[in-house]
């Protein structure tokens, strides 16, 4: 027991604050737009393009649980719902557009410059 | 009748002549030169009739004075306001200078119509030739007759206009439109500097009429101030165009192309003598400075255009060039006022009358010669000419002793006047007005000799003839107060008007010998002069087929007849200044607005569309980087 309380004893961590929260929405964000920008192929951008989405519902839930409120979450319903319905349009584009140009790559599509 | 309507009978006739006669006779030849004769002989009356029941003196009333424009500024006038209000009236200036020039305008007015009559009724478009010749007369009745500078002014350009119209008569000819170009061009030089100074006059004494600039003359005699002088002398510029004095005496010359008739009329009698009418009517204005510069102007004028009359050949170029060097003459008897005061402006009116009757004399004697020698103007084409054209002989004769300045003729009174007021004033006068006397009565008998004696030199002189009674008539009317202007006493009416002590009227008898009275070195040297001029001319050219001075002179001769080159020197300045005038307007419009404005704009655009070009790659992942960049630059700026 006694080695069990020492081993318990362990030095005390401070505790999980609203920072920790934002340091950890941040980094996935900066992921997320870290693989939209270096990554070639559409779909992998897509979902780079959810991390950040996630990254932001992080941080609103995290301010919600701080601030005691409800706002954040609600919100974060919001953007779920909107994501779900962006996934299904963005992911049906994309098939459209492999089944036309066979490829998925965002150097083969450059038919808007000039 | 009251005498107040006879100014405004004697402006407006003319003017309904000219209406009457553009409107409705065009058609008629007859009735058209009937309406013209008739209105200027009906205002001759009337000017006689004004000039008896006035006495020549000057009279005044409401009707001769309407307001006309009127610009009072509400609330803002008073002391304090610097805004002045502009009142004009359409008013007549009825005195003895006035009553004088109508008398002038009108008798040889009258004279002229007639004469025109003749020498013009075989032309196509007589109508509108005398309909021309009344807006002339009314214009310059009008200039006469003004009581202020606006007035005088409007009447001035009416005259510029009509002069236009007739020297371009003949506008077919490419030479007689442009010498009526030419005029006019010349013209509004001078004019523009007439604007400027009754601008200065008004804006430094608030009043145009010249009732008003003396009274406040008569008041402060410095109210002028400094700009004084340079607004004398820019009135002056106006009479500088007008009368034809160098350096912008280059247009009367070729003014000759209109029909011989106008150039008695405006280039000889009337019009050209608005400049020295003018400055004798504003004479208050003028400093002692002005008048020195504007006696020197008239000084070279009267010698440049005396020289250039020795190797005229033209019958009428010889009378254009001898009317600008007495025009020379009568603008250095002015500038001569600014010693001898009133005496200066007197001389000045009184060569002015005389001149006006023998010149335009002359002029229509030449007239009746190109008229008999079937339009020859050449005079070492004429000859003979004594025996055949008996009138129009003896009228020319008398014309010329009268220019020249022989006793008792009116010239010599006149001449003599300027004269001895140059030897008052300024000794470089004197010796260049007995020069140009001297030169005048040579190149008169040069004249005179070659086209009326001796033996005919071409056919058409040969088969001359004596023109027809309604030529030879005018030329007898003219020839009378030609003899006789000097013994009528119009200096002694010229000198009460200028304020001059009168000398006391001696009976005409006297009034013959009273040169050799009161200045006798001055008429001594006329008369030199003359006897000289006539002696030298009988021995050059008594015998002569044709003319011994060019080898006699060589290049100065050749200089002379070309004029000096004034129109040369005059062609290249324009041809300079629009030179450089258009290099200016070259390189602002291809520089500045094709350039700067038009291609900069056009430029501009282009380049930053190529600039922006480079970022549309069409990588949706730039895209994606430039808009985080622009993000986080945006973030920067707001949290910082």
């Amino acid at each position: 027991m006694n080695l069990l309380a020492a081993s318990v004893d362990l030095p005390s961590l401070p505790p999980v604050g609203l920072q920790h929260y934002l340091a950890v929405s941040a980094i996935l964000f900066c992921l997320g737009v870290l693989g939209v920008l270096v990554r070639r192929n559409i779909l992998v951008m897509y979902m780079s393009l959810e991390l950040m989405l996630n990254a932001s519902n992080l941080a609103l839930v995290a301010f919600s649980r701080f601030n005691n409120n409800l706002n954040g979450q609600v919100m974060v319903f919001f953007i779920i719902t909107v994501a779900a319905a962006e996934v299904a349009v963005g992911l049906a584009l994309i098939v459209a557009l492999y089944r036309k140009r066979q490829t998925a790559h965002v150097e083969d599509l450059t038919t808007m410059k000039l | 009748m009251n005498p107040e309507l006879l100014p405004w009978i004697i402006l407006l006739l003319p003017l309904a002549s000219a209406v009457g006669i553009t409107l409705f006779t065009r058609g008629s030849k007859g009735l058209s030169a009937g309406i013209s004769i008739g209105a200027i002989a009906t205002a001759f009356v009337a000017s006689i009739i004004l000039f008896a029941k006035t006495g020549g003196g000057s009279l005044l009333g409401p009707l001769l004075n309407l307001e006309w424009i009127n610009l009072q500024v509400p609330g803002l006038t008073g002391e304090a306001s610097s805004i002045q209000d502009i009142i004009i009236n359409f008013g007549f200036k009825i005195d003895a200078l006035s009553q004088l020039m109508l008398l002038i305008v009108t008798g040889v007015g009258t004279a002229i119509h007639v004469f025109s009559w003749g020498y013009m009724h075989e032309d196509r478009s007589v109508p509108r030739y005398f309909a021309s010749l009344s807006l002339f007369c009314f214009s310059m009745l009008g200039i006469v007759l003004a009581n202020n500078l606006m007035m005088m002014f409007i009447f001035w350009e009416l005259v510029g206009v009509s002069s236009y119209l007739l020297i371009g008569y003949w506008f077919e000819k490419p030479s007689a439109a442009d010498a009526a170009k030419k005029a006019f061009l010349t013209n509004r030089i001078g004019d523009f500097g007439f604007m400027l100074g009754i601008l200065m006059v008004w804006g430094i004494l608030g009043t145009m009429s010249f009732d008003g600039i003396s009274a406040a003359l008569a008041k402060n005699p410095a109210a002028l101030g400094t700009m004084g002088t340079i607004a004398g002398l820019l009135i002056f510029c106006g009479a500088m165009g007008k009368s034809a004095q160098f350096p912008l005496h280059v247009w009367l010359p070729d003014a000759m192309e209109g029909p011989t008739p106008v150039s008695a009329l405006i280039h000889a009698a009337t019009m050209v003598a608005a400049g020295v009418f003018l400055l004798c009517r504003v004479f208050v204005v003028f400093t002692p400075d002005a008048l020195t510069v504007i006696g020197w102007i008239g000084a070279i004028t009267a010698l440049i255009a005396a020289l250039m009359a020795l190797q005229q050949n033209d019958i009428k170029r010889i009378l254009a060039y001898s009317t600008l060097s007495q025009l020379g003459y009568m603008v250095m008897a002015v500038g001569t006022g600014g010693v001898v005061l009133g005496q200066g402006p007197s001389a000045a009116m009184y060569h002015l009358t005389t001149h006006a009757f023998f010149k335009a004399m002359l002029f229509l004697g030449a007239g009746s010669v190109i008229h008999a020698c079937h339009h020859e103007q050449d005079i070492w084409q004429m000859g003979g000419l004594k025996k055949k054209m008996p009138v129009t002989y003896w009228t020319f004769l008398i014309g010329t002793l009268a220019l020249a300045g022989v006793p008792p003729f009116s010239g010599f009174y006149s001449k003599d006047a300027i004269l001895a007021a140059a030897l008052e004033a300024n000794k470089g006068w004197f010796v260049i007005a007995a020069l140009v006397a001297l030169l005048t009565t040579f190149y008169m008998s040069r004249l005179f000799i070659v086209a009326f004696l001796g033996k005919p030199r071409s056919e058409s002189a040969g088969h001359a003839h004596e023109s027809p009674g309604i030529m030879s008539f005018p030329l007898i009317a003219l020839a009378i107060p030609s003899v006789l202007a000097g013994v009528f006493g119009i200096n002694h009416l010229l000198d009460h008007q200028f304020g001059v002590e009168a000398h006391g009227r001696h009976g005409m008898v006297a009034e013959i010998f009273a040169p050799f009275g009161h200045s006798p070195f001055a008429a001594i040297f006329g008369v030199l002069a003359v006897v000289f001029g006539v002696s030298f001319a009988f021995a050059l050219y008594g015998n002569a087929e044709k003319d011994p001075l060019p080898n006699a002179l060589g290049f100065f001769s050749r200089a002379m007849a070309r004029r000096f080159y004034f129109d040369e020197i005059w062609s290249f300045l324009i041809r300079i200044t629009h030179e450089a005038l258009s290099y200016v307007a070259d390189f602002i419009d291809r520089w500045l607005v094709s350039g700067l404005m038009v291609r900069g704009t056009h430029g501009s655009f282009e380049i930053a569309g190529r600039a922006l070009r480079l970022l549309q790659s069409g990588n949706i992942q730039t895209y994606a980087l430039l808009f985080v960049a622009g993000l986080v630059v945006v973030l920067l700026i707001v949290l910082k």
